[in-house]
Parts: structure tokens; sequence; C-alpha cells
């Protein structure tokens, strides 16, 4: 074997100290400790690492420039893929996809091929002055982008680098979606991270426009026959929350993850030079075991509450990354187990005072394939709480739908789409969460790189 | 960023703006809200559009001072800016849909309280635009506190009432409603309600008494506006739905009030939505 050297651990603020503070969980590698872990990768000769990778980044390739200390070149092949290293580098599921798939994990662990994204992502945003953007002539075709999260931003930079005139319309203030009211700023930093990444959007001639609700101030045929442009991709992600339906889920603080991000990332809730509040109460559970609801519990637990995960599977079935669920346990998180709410309790004046739940043992595997729970009769109790907080999953904005004629979607509110991005009707692409339901940053990404060459190629027929 | 090409104070602590927002300008409807921003570290405040003119590209909002973000947006002055303006937001009053001949066969009352008339008015002008006149009752607590009675007395009939008696009928609104149905003759089969909670929720009462099917337009607490969060979900008929993208405007006789003022509270003690205790240093 080509070496010994074991993977390079990467430095995080003390658990103790962080879950009292929004900074960054994980400092990443120094050059140092990018040169070495960056000499562990074999450089195979066909890359499972890269099939795994729903952009296809050239990985070998990159973390071969890392290891020979050119950082610039690295840069360079990774944006032949991808727009956002630092983004993905950050939140990617690098262990059930370039990670999960590298040949080192087989005997030891894999290389740290997410880190050292990371690494010269943000490498590039320190020296992003000194990286050239040549742009090729602009071809006089117009596409509009609906949605500033990954899926809108990988589309509208691929169709710009292949010489469109691309406008992303986004319905909030801020830029880039999930990225900046879902994903809490202890794990992706907004100004520092995402702004900056935008911004090498925006360099290549991405216009994008703020306060712009496709479905409401301009619809789909807006954009095709009074704006004058001659595709649309739609990305618009899966904003709507669900709820479990259950009885005093209206009382008084009681709100979806949407919400509670929402309020602390996007409306920075938590600093107090900002106006919008957040109750966050003593004691917060969390309902769910997704990424979502590590987010919003382990943000609970940065502003003060004791906080606990609700889930009603095993802990074998989250389906949070590995590293979400092991900072929050390290961060002080209560992992309740197999078990699930029933009831919210109310005091006398609609707030609430505790759940009401259940315990769940695991059945026969449903049709996801993993073990279906089954509530055990009569094992009712209740968990004290002044704060419950709905992270169930998400489905896409009917606006859109709504207000499109001829955009076909299925029985869960998805804009039906192909594998390239087209819909039902022509001219209109759509991708992302928006498309797929709930899914992760880096299927958006791939999905909306897909669209982006689908409709260079219906463009480019026309 | 959105300036604001006129302001005026229309009572104590309620002013109105016309904002440039050619884009909401363009599409607003009747029955439809924006949400604003003042600055970078504002909150985003839904407000019901009061009139809109897609030529001059401008948006009228009315605005009353309850707490710091709304004291933060009359503050701010002819030529300021708004850093966001979005919308229209919500979908537009259900009178819209309406064929004409069933539209023009409609005997509506309108009735409005405290700063609720603004947004009555382009329903109001909406209609007498397509023919129809409707009858409008604005309450208030005291004359001094009335709103837009001239704008409104130009698209539809008023009718006035005050708490004190101190102009028009003495009482409120309810009572106001039940005189002109029982003493003045007046037969109605449609009746749109807009204002404080507690005023919607009696006057659709009274509708519901003379079996009037009642729209009541509800401004929820909200952050995003498109159906992101939930804050706004207010029941229904037993169903949860959501202000922002499902309403504003809901069955009067089948929202669940007290839920709903309960839930319009949930921050109210929060230091942040007192201008007392509130903490930031933008107003040094």
């Amino acid at each position: 074997m080509a070496n010994r050297i074991p993977r390079v651990k990467v430095r995080e603020q003390d658990p103790k100290v962080r879950a009292a503070n929004f900074e960054e969980v994980c400092y990443g590698y120094n050059d140092e400790e990018a040169a070495l872990e960056a000499s562990r990768c074999l450089d195979c000769k066909v890359p499972r690492c890269v099939g795994q990778c729903p952009v296809h980044v050239n990985i070998p390739g990159f973390i071969k420039k890392v290891a020979e200390g050119d950082l610039r070149g690295a840069a360079e092949v990774i944006s032949v893929d991808s727009t956002l290293p630092s983004v993905c580098g950050r939140v990617c599921p690098q262990e059930s996809q370039c990670e999960g798939a590298c040949v080192l994990g087989i005997k030891s662990e894999p290389v740290a091929i997410g880190k050292l994204e990371r690494y010269v992502g943000d490498w590039k945003i320190a020296h992003s002055d000194e990286v050239n953007v040549e742009l090729p002539a602009r071809n006089g075709k117009r596409v509009a982008v609906v949605g500033s999260g990954p899926a809108g931003l990988a589309c509208a930079s691929d169709l710009a680098k292949a010489g469109y005139e691309v406008k992303i319309f986004e319905a909030l203030h801020k830029v880039g979606g999930v990225l900046v009211y879902g994903i809490p700023e202890f794990r992706l930093p907004k100004e520092g991270i995402v702004a900056k990444e935008v911004d090498e959007v925006r360099k290549l001639g991405v216009e994008i426009e703020t306060d712009v609700v496709v479905g409401r101030t301009m619809t789909v045929d807006d954009l095709l026959d009074r704006e004058g442009f001659d595709a649309v991709f739609v990305g618009s992600g899966a904003g709507l929350p669900r709820f479990m339906g259950i009885e005093g889920e209206n009382l008084n603080g009681v709100c979806s993850a949407n919400e509670f991000l929402t309020r602390a990332n996007l409306m920075h809730a938590y600093d107090d030079e900002y106006d919008t509040p957040i109750y966050t109460g003593r004691r917060v559970v969390v309902v769910g075991g997704g990424n979502v609801a590590m987010d919003a519990v382990r943000t609970a637990k940065r502003l003060g509450a004791d906080a606990v995960i609700v889930y009603r599977r095993s802990e074998a079935e989250l389906p949070a990354r590995v590293e979400e669920v092991h900072h929050a346990k390290e961060e002080g998180i209560e992992f309740r187990m197999l078990t699930n709410p029933v009831r919210v309790i109310g005091d006398e004046k609609g707030w609430v005072k505790a759940l009401e739940c259940v315990e769940m043992e695991l059945g026969e595997p449903d049709e996801s394939g993993r073990r279906s729970p089954v509530a055990k009769e009569g094992s009712n109790f209740e968990i004290e709480c002044d704060v419950v907080i709905m992270a169930l999953g998400t489905s896409p904005n009917p606006l859109i739908k709504s207000t499109t004629d001829g955009l076909e979607t299925n029985r869960r509110g998805c804009i039906v789409a192909d594998e390239e991005g087209h819909t039902s009707r022509e001219g209109v692409f759509a991708g992302g969460d928006a498309v797929t339901g709930a899914a992760t940053v880096i299927l958006a990404m791939g999905a909306g790189r897909k669209a982006a060459k689908a409709i260079d190629e219906y463009l480019s027929a026309k | 960023m959105f300036e604001i090409v006129s302001k005026r104070v229309l009572a104590p602590r309620i002013t109105e703006m016309k904002v440039h927002a050619p884009r909401v300008a363009s599409s607003a409807k009747p029955g439809q809200f924006v949400i604003v921003r003042t600055d970078e570290q504002g909150e985003r405040i839904p407000l019901t559009i009061c009139d809109y003119d897609p030529e001059a590209g401008t948006v009228t909002i009315v605005t009353q001072e309850v707490g710091f973000s709304s004291h933060k947006i009359n503050s701010l002055e002819l030529g300021d800016s708004f850093v966001d303006f979005a919308g229209p937001l919500g979908r537009p009053s259900d009178l819209l849909d309406l064929p004409e001949d069933e539209l023009k066969a409609k005997k509506i009352l309108f009735v409005a309280g405290g700063v609720g008339t603004a947004p009555v008015y382009p329903q109001v002008k909406w209609l007498k635009e397509h023919g129809v006149d409707a009858d409008v009752v604005i309450g208030a607590k005291t004359k001094d506190l009335f709103t837009y009675v001239d704008e409104m007395k130009e698209v539809g009939n008023v009718y006035l009432c005050t708490d004190d008696g101190s102009e028009g009928f003495h009482g409120m609104v309810t009572g106001l409603m039940k005189d002109l149905i029982d003493n003045q003759g007046k037969k109605y089969d449609h009746c749109v309600i807009i204002g404080p909670m507690i005023m919607m929720k009696f006057a659709a009462m009274t509708t519901k008494e003379y079996g009037i099917p009642t729209m009541v337009s509800l401004n929820a607490l909200m952050v995003d506006g498109t159906g992101m969060c939930g804050a706004c979900r207010v029941s229904v008929d037993g169903e949860t739905r959501f202000t922002c993208v499902d309403g504003p405007e809901f069955d009067g006789h089948k929202v669940d009030f007290d839920e709903a003022m309960r839930r319009q509270n949930m921050y109210r003690d929060n230091k942040k939505s007192n201008p007392e205790t509130h903490k930031c240093k933008c107003n040094g």
C-alpha cells in the first residue's frame, strides 16, 4: 500500500465553548495538514469517488494539486464542475458519497475529501482577486432562473460560462436559498462563505434580483412573454413545512424548524443588533432526525435552552449526517430515540408545557427499506418542555405550480421533470428540491448543472 | 431599494406612504399584502396593500405603530427607502373571481375598524370601477382616529360610528351593522371585515346571526410571507391554514379567532418587540 498515514484530524471548537456561540464548529485544515492529508490519496486509475459525486468533481485531480502545493491549480480543477466548493466541503454528506467510495476506507479511513475541498474553496475565496475569470462571448440568449439556492446558482453558473445572459430571481431579501435561511452559521458562515461564493457566481456575469416572488410578483409566463427570456429554470426548492396534525400543534411555542431556523439564520434573531425575535424557552424538544432537526436542536442549545431530539426510529436510522449527530452529542444534546409525539399539552394560557409521546419499536421494513416504527400500546409519557419544533421535512411551495398552466406536478406537489430537467412545459426546466422534494445541496447542484446542459441543447437547436 | 415618494400622517401613530415598487404595483390586486424591511437589521413586516398605481409604479401602505418595527417604518421620511418591498403576496379577494353579472347583483357590506379602513379601500375602489356600489361601515374609538374616510366616500357609501359618539352612530361597528339591517332596510349577501382581530371576531358573529357570508382579512405574525415558516398558521373550520399563502382572507364564520388572537400575541412580551426595551443601537 502506498501509505500508512492516518487520516489527519480536523481541528474543531471545544464543544463546551461552541455550544454557547454561533461561530463555526470546524476550523478546517491549515496548509501543512491539508498537504499531509492530500498525500494520502492513491490517485486511483478508476477513481470511485468521482462516480459517487453528483457533480463529478475531478477529486484525485484537485487533491494531487493540493499535495503539490498548487492551490490555484486545485481551485481551477474544482471550478470546472462546482461553483460552491466551500459550501459543499462543509455540508455534503461525504460519508455516503465520495468518501464512502474511497478505496482507503476499506481497510482504514477514507481521504478527507470534504475537508480538502473546503480548504481549496476557502483559499479561492481569500485569493479571489488573483483568479481571472474568462467569459465567453455572449450568445444573445437570455435565461431566467427562479430561486438562488444551490440548484439555481449551479444552473446559472454553467449557463453563464456557456455564453448565456442569466438572471436569477430570488423571493427573499438574501441570496442563497436554504444556504442562508436553513443551514446555521455555525455550520456554514453566511458572510464569510455563502456571500463570497455567490460573488463568484456574479463574477461570471450572472445578475441577481431579490424580493421577486415568482408566482406572485411575476409568473413563469411573464418571464417568457413579458420579460423576454428564452427559457426558465425553476429551482424554487422545498420550502413548505410539514406538521404532524396532532392535537395542540397550534399552541404558542410550537413552530416549524423552518420558522425557527429562518428567524435565527436569515433574520439573525440570535443577535441583539437585529430586530426579529425568537422564542426559545427553557427546554426545547425538536421532533425529527434529519439534518434540519440537528440544525434546529443545536441552534436552540446555543440560544441557552436544554435541547432534546425526539425521533420515532432508532439511532441507526437517523437520516442526518454522521458528523452532525456526533457534533450534537458532543454539545450535550439529549437524544430520545424510538419516541413519537401524540399530543402537545398546553397551559391555561395556551402555551406549551409538555409533549406527550409514546414509545416505539421497530417492525417490518417499509417502502424506504427502513424498519417501520410501531407504537407500543399504553406506553404514553410526557416530556416537560416549553417549545416544540417540528422538523418533519418540507415539500415544494405550491406558488409556481398554481400559477403556471400546463406545468405538471405529482401528488407530493413536486414538479415533474426528467433526469435532464425537462418539464411538461416547453422552455421550462426544473431541478433540485422543487423536483425531488427535500434532499441535499449537492444533489440540487447536480440537477441544476444537468438542466443547464439541457437548456443549452434546447436553445442551441431553436 | 424602494423609495418613499409621499408620506402623510393620517392620525396619531398612523402613517400613509406611497412607495416606488414598480413590479409590485403592476401585479397587485385588492386583498393582497407586501412584506417590507426598513434596514439590514429590520424584521420582515407584512402590510396590506392599500392602493396601487401601475403607471406611476407606486404602492400605498398604511402603518399603525404598535411596536418597535412599526415605529421604525413610520420614522422613515419622504425620500428614504425601504431595503425590501416584496409582493404582492397572498391571494386576492374572492370577489375578483366572480363573473361580472353575479358581482353586479351582489349587495356588499364592508366593515372597517381602526387601521383596517385603508386595506378595505382598494376593494371598494375596485368594485366601484366594476360598477358595484358597496356600503362601508367605518368604526373608530373617537372621531380623531378616523382614517381614509374622504377617500372612501369617493368610491362607496360610507357609514361612520364612534365608541364615544363624537361622530356618526354612537356605538361599535356591530351596533351600526344591526341598525343598517334592522332599521334602515338594508339587505346584504356578502360582507368583508378588516380591522383588529377582536373587532373582526364580533363583527363576524353579527353577520352570522343574519346569515351573511363573510370574509375577514387576518393580520397574523409572519416571517417570510411566502409559505415557508408557518408562523401565520390559523385554524379555519378545524383545519390548519397558512395566512400568507392560503389567505389572508378567510371565511369569517369558520376562523378560530381566540386561537388567532393568542398566536398574534406570541412575541408581545419579547424584549425585542417593545420600543422601550429594544436593545439595538440603530437609534443611537
